[in-house]
């Protein structure tokens, strides 16, 4: 396991009680009195670390190397049902948008979302998360299938941006990113979109409008990262903690300014430290939007999100 | 031989009493050429010499389009508030101060409807001069309540984009105005009503991943900057040299993301065709 900077107490403590484990098991010395006490200590620190994170901590967080992602997800929480379908039938399959049909209990839905790379050499496979239009367009048809067949969609988001190659602009990164959203607002399927990690502009939103939209603890959206924020504004990188403050970009801040419909909580420390609970909350909160929105008529569910969109947004006059 | 020669060396001339032209009265364009700025101004801002779409703004547009420079103006009064409290250099409050004060304009969109070659058409038209032409809640406010005078009186719709993107001080909200100004789009395109999206320069951003990509044409000035990331950002996310020529409106046109590309001086004629033509009505002159 990696850990943050801030995470490091955890990680003495943590290494600390592994060695009074293995002298109890290597001598005669009883040590659980002392194992007892360096729990109760790590315990406490986890608390004290967790309870309190900036928001630059929480975008450390939402881009920790052990955190899970989108196909994670998607084989934990359906199991042998899952069916990958790939390309846009144009152009080519984007690694770094992933997508098929997979079941929660007896209800079949149109999985699709950013996939990042555990490793170098996977990483660069996935492009980092960062899709191309064609990865735009593949998402686009497969939610058209979904609706075809009546199959509610689930989008899970997670990528540091649509990804700003020459290629990406001849073949149309704005167009592509543009459709799926005036699309989105009027497919006649529930969408449920759960943000997992980053949440980076309309890389993100271009597979992000959705009747339920939920965001994981450790997560953050915004319309840039707080990096190139920092650039921007401030002409150098090194205020990115400041960035991260100013673009509330937390899913407290994004809650509410009600962008986002639900927060979903993470076990404590963050979806890494415990992937089983982690998967089984996610799947929880899908299942539970779902029932919420099944038995609305196509009409009344395109109209909701609509409005929901058109509430969006503060001025004066 | 002394007679040309001179007899101190040097400009003597003091920066003070320096004959300079009046501001505004000549205007250059990139290439260099120099144009009188009245003779710019009755060649639609184009310049003579070569060709080169000088940018403009909603004023300059609405007296392109209406008849007479005739219009009524939709949602004058929205401003923008700081639901963010944001503060980088500067307080977010005091940058809008700042823009509205050099521009004497409330925000970078104003929508407009008004009769083009006789009939009705609502314009919304972004000015760059305003932070960039960046779009926070009240752009997306603005053109959707544009977007939706055009629905109910069933006018024809058009957008003429000129911005950098997002307004970053805005953070997700001004994001989420691509899926605000999409609804009414889609609505729109429910109705069968005629979109059309100008795209000037630049046309970047947040605006091409939303209502500028989104027309039933997408048309744009010629030599104009479109794309979704800036070519700075491409370079460097790269490290590619980039080609000549590369997310300008003849690239775009090239690669299959615009209609056709429009001459300042034909705008109004083309937009008008387009509308006769996609509602099956009879050509106007």
């Amino acid at each position: 396991m990696e850990y943050l900077e801030f995470e490091l107490p955890i990680k003495e403590l943590e290494e600390q009680l592994q060695k009074c484990r293995l002298i109890g098991e290597e001598s005669e010395v009883d040590v659980t009195e002392t194992c007892s006490q360096i729990e109760k200590k790590l315990k406490q620190a986890k608390t004290d670390i967790y309870k309190n994170l900036t928001s630059w901590q929480r975008v450390q967080l939402s881009r920790h190397p052990n955190r899970p992602y989108t196909m994670d997800y998607i084989k934990a929480i359906c199991g042998e049902t899952f069916l990958e379908l790939h390309g846009d039938r144009s152009f080519k399959d984007d690694k770094a948008m992933i997508g098929g049909l997979g079941k929660i209990g007896d209800q079949s839905y149109m999985f699709i979302g950013q996939q990042k790379g555990y490793n170098t050499k996977t990483r660069q496979y996935r492009n980092f998360g960062m899709a191309n239009p064609e990865g735009y367009r593949k998402a686009l048809r497969l939610m058209k299938s979904a609706e075809k067949f009546g199959i509610p969609v689930v989008t899970l988001l997670d990528t540091p941006g649509a990804y700003p190659g020459l290629e990406a602009e001849e073949r149309g990164q704005g167009e592509a990113i543009a459709r799926n959203i005036l699309e989105m607002t009027r497919l006649k399927v529930p969408i449920i979109t759960v943000i997992i990690g980053e949440g980076a502009s309309g890389g993100a939103l271009g597979i992000g409008v959705g009747d339920k939209v939920l965001m994981l603890e450790n997560t953050w959206y915004s319309v840039i990262s707080p990096e190139s924020c920092s650039s921007i504004l401030w002409r150098s990188w090194e205020y990115k903690e400041q960035a991260a403050e100013a673009l509330k970009l937390t899913a407290k801040d994004m809650k509410k300014l009600k962008m986002v419909d639900e927060i979903i909580k993470e076990p404590l420390g963050g979806a890494h430290r415990d992937r089983e609970q982690t998967f089984a909350i996610v799947s929880n909160a899908i299942s539970k939007s779902y029932e919420s929105l099944k038995n609305l008529s196509p009409k009344e569910l395109v109209e909701n999100r609509m409005n929901k969109y058109l509430e969006m947004g503060v001025f004066k006059g | 031989m002394s007679w040309f020669k001179r007899k101190t060396k040097g400009i003597t001339t003091t920066t003070q009493d320096k004959k300079d032209t009046p501001r505004g009265l000549w205007y250059k364009s990139p290439t260099g050429k120099i144009v009188d700025a009245e003779e710019l101004e009755k060649n639609f801002y184009v310049s003579p010499e070569d060709g080169y779409h000088v940018r403009i703004g909603s004023k300059e547009y609405f007296e392109i389009l209406f008849d007479d420079n005739k219009f009524k103006e939709l949602d004058a009064n929205l401003e923008s508030k700081d639901p963010l409290k944001f503060e980088d250099t500067k307080k977010y409050p005091e940058r809008l101060k700042a823009a509205q004060e050099k521009t004497k304009l409330k925000d970078a969109v104003r929508c407009a409807v008004g009769k083009s070659k006789g009939k009705d058409l609502v314009v919304a038209c972004m000015d760059f001069a305003f932070i960039g032409g960046s779009m926070g809640s009240v752009v997306g406010e603005k053109i959707v309540r544009a977007a939706d005078y055009a629905l109910k009186k069933k006018i024809p719709f058009m957008i003429i984009s000129k911005s950098g993107g997002a307004r970053m001080m805005e953070a997700a909200l001004s994001l989420m105005q691509l899926a605000k100004t999409s609804v009414k789009l889609a609505q729109l395109a429910d109705a069968g009503i005629p979109y059309i999206s100008l795209c000037t320069d630049p046309t970047t951003g947040g605006t091409t991943a939303s209502f500028a990509m989104l027309g039933d044409i997408n048309i744009a000035e010629p030599g104009a900057l479109i794309g979704f990331a800036g070519p700075r950002v491409v370079k460097d996310t790269t490290g590619q040299d980039l080609p000549e020529g590369f997310q300008t409106s003849e690239f775009l046109l090239e690669h299959g993301f615009l209609d056709f590309i429009v001459l300042r001086k034909e705008l109004k004629k083309r937009v008008n065709q387009y509308i006769d033509l996609i509602t099956n009505q009879p050509l106007r002159a």
